[in-house]
């Protein structure tokens, strides 16, 4: 037995960003989700000047919808493939989540570090005058999205019509995350320094930490038949 | 040596939606025996082979294994198991080398390159060990398939339709395996081929008329 | 049998004072209701639009509990309950919208305004719709059951988010809490008892649905079972 064996955790997690990079199935769909989104927004603004509050929640549609189109793959191919059993005799079942969950989250930090990028570049009305504020914001906003994000995916990889059940389920648990991170992000837009956004990312790190702890408590019941 | 393993069932049944799929199957297997499990199409086998496995819960029933008298924890059972199965995919997208390294790391069985192509010699795959399992026929995944089981060296093995898509070198290379499992180990057939069922010392059962039961052979 | 009686005429009595009691601005006599600034007439809404939202929160407390339980016991008639409790919530629910919002139209001239109160309803709304969307698209009753249950956990512990963000993202345009946070009861007493009456019988008429519902769903899962 090697001395420094690897965790499950990580080589599950290794294993699905191979896979990922081998197949590219969620990536490529992503990128091209956040490209075109993007663009049909850049043609209806035009010119105009929209306010950066209604700017700092249609960042986070973007965000909402891109994770609703690439999350759920982790587990959907598994079942898809007829995987999952192989998995179930590989490894515990926490041990699956965590590697999936550590997955969703490399992969929605690729995709928002993206969105981002583009929406502050090619989107003049938006300026953040605030970065660590903002910077923050996505940070902990992409950690609670994905925390969400990776349960509700394991949930509907067991049944039908999983495409479209997905944001359906989603929308009410990750609700409240969308409302204050997009509250966040207008105060990184005005100016807010990080003390006076504490607020909200008291409730960003809560949602983050009860999310993560209710995956863990209930993981078991839905991973195993 | 390992210490004696015991397998024991008892009284195991499961209902699916209603329906009774298996009920009353009892028997114990010690470490250097073979059990085979019969019936026909559709009658649980591979249902009751999940649950010994501890991938699907039964309803009714208790499933045991222990290690020199002590019970190994439902939840650590599947370090102990190699299964191979018609419905137990490998990635397709990875490599036979890689697949076999997949299981090797998350096992932790500290398996050398070495020892890993000697597994796929041992299937005679190793001159395809750096193709995609997709370019593979069903055949090659089938014995691809009893590599991946083996690579911890488990003192259990699980084999549902062990000869399914295999060729005559093939069903050789299964029954070695088989032959040399129940030298060190234990084995648990699910199948109708009255060839695979020589190997077993017992045989069970599973069928819905008859109610499950045991008989030595 | 005499529940359910002495239940229809609670209610009836209940529907009757809400609208007869006239809105006086001094309110003397016992059965008169005060005048509240800017609602008048309209505070009659009080009686039956907080207690189906009221019943909406507790019907899906008590089908989060079932499911809970379910998760323990794989008793199906745990998950009978939740499933029992969870539609009548969505029903109470689907009220609770539409009555506020028909309400808000006459009151402040827009159908939706998302006034945290409003936003949180629609949420539950969304909630119970899911939850339902979940139901149907699994076949195994079992799976069925196991991924409703865990779904309504997940939920659950979302609620408590929404309780302590609301107030601090937008102002709320909902009546300023007759019972404020401490307690203190500011309604006018006549006011008090027909609400709490009121509340006390819609919170009866569910507990009463949902067991004619459970008691329905048992006499229809046996059937079933003996019928194959």
């Amino acid at each position: 037995m090697k001395g420094n064996a690897r965790s499950p955790v990580i080589v599950v997690f290794l294993k699905d960003v191979r896979s990922e990079l081998r197949t590219r199935y969620a990536l490529n769909a992503l990128i091209m989700f956040v490209l075109t989104t993007l663009s049909i927004i850049l043609f209806s603004i035009g010119s105009e000047d929209v306010s950066p509050d209604v700017l700092s929640g249609v960042l986070w549609i973007i965000i909402f919808f891109s994770s609703m189109s690439g999350l759920s793959r982790t587990f959907v191919s598994e079942e898809e493939r007829g995987t999952v059993m192989t998995l179930q005799l590989l490894a515990k079942p926490l041990q699956i989540y965590y590697g999936k969950l550590l997955f969703n989250i490399f992969l929605m930090f690729l995709i928002n570090i993206l969105a981002v990028t583009l929406y502050v570049l090619f989107i003049n009305s938006f300026t953040v005058r605030s970065y660590d504020v903002f910077a923050l914001t996505i940070f902990l906003g992409t950690l609670g999205l994905a925390s969400a994000a990776t349960i509700i995916a394991a949930i509907i990889a067991k049944a039908n019509s999983k495409g479209t059940l997905y944001p359906v389920l989603s929308f009410p648990i990750l609700l409240p995350l969308m409302l204050t991170v997009i509250n966040a992000t207008r105060l990184a837009v005005n100016g807010a320094t990080l003390l006076e956004s504490v607020g909200e990312f008291q409730v960003l790190v809560s949602y983050i930490v009860v999310m993560v702890t209710v995956s863990y408590l209930v993981f078991d019941y839905v991973w195993k038949e | 040596m390992t210490k004696s393993l015991t397998l024991s069932a008892r009284d195991i049944g499961k209902v699916f939606s209603g329906r009774t799929i298996i009920s009353g199957i009892s028997f114990s297997l010690e470490s250097r025996q073979s059990l085979g499990l019969t019936g026909p199409n559709g009658s649980g086998k591979s249902t009751l082979l999940k649950i010994l496995a501890g991938v699907l819960s039964p309803t009714s029933g208790i499933v045991a294994l222990t290690e020199g008298g002590s019970g190994i924890p439902e939840g650590d059972r599947f370090r102990h198991i190699g299964f191979v199965a018609p419905y137990l995919q490998l990635y397709d997208e990875f490599t036979a080398m890689e697949n076999l390294e997949f299981t090797d790391q998350i096992r932790g069985a500290g398996k050398s390159r070495e020892e890993l192509e000697s597994l796929l010699e041992r299937v005679k795959l190793l001159p395809r060990k750096a193709d995609l399992v997709r370019t593979y026929s069903s055949g090659m995944k089938q014995r691809l398939k009893y590599a991946f089981a083996l690579v911890h060296k488990p003192p259990l093995l699980f084999l549902d339709e062990p000869a399914s898509n295999l060729d005559r070198d093939g069903i050789a290379i299964v029954r070695d395996i088989i032959l040399e499992q129940k030298s060190r180990g234990m084995v648990v057939i699910a199948t109708n081929d009255q060839e695979d069922l020589q190997f077993c010392d017992s045989v069970v059962s599973v069928d819905r008329a008859a109610g499950g039961g045991s008989h030595e052979r | 049998m005499a529940a359910k009686v002495i239940l229809a005429i609670w209610l009836t009595a209940i529907i009757v004072v809400a609208f007869i009691f006239p809105v006086v601005p001094a309110p003397e006599k016992w059965y008169e209701f005060p005048v509240i600034p800017g609602l008048e007439d309209r505070a009659r809404i009080l009686f039956f639009h907080v207690p189906m939202s009221w019943t909406a929160v507790v019907a899906f407390l008590i089908s989060m509990s079932y499911g809970i339980r379910f998760l323990k016991t794989k008793s199906m008639d745990d998950d009978l309950k939740s499933v029992s409790s969870a539609g009548l919530g969505f029903l109470f629910c689907i009220l609770a919208t539409v009555t506020g919002s028909i309400w808000a139209k006459f009151n402040w001239g827009s159908f939706w305004n998302w006034d945290p109160r409003e936003t949180s309803i629609f949420v539950l709304l969304l909630i119970y719709g899911a939850y339902f969307a979940l139901r149907s698209s699994l076949d195994d009753a079992a799976k069925k059951a196991t991924l409703s249950s865990v779904y309504a956990i997940i939920a659950g512990v979302t609620v408590p988010f929404f309780i302590f963000i609301m107030p601090r993202i937008m102002a709320s345009l909902h009546p300023e809490p007759l019972v404020n946070t401490q307690g203190k009861v500011h309604m006018n007493p006549t006011m008090l008892v027909v609400f709490l009456s009121s509340l006390a019988g819609f919170t009866a008429l569910y507990f009463w649905l949902l067991s004619l519902r459970v008691r329905a769903g048992r006499l229809i899962d046996g059937q079933l079972r003996r019928g194959d």
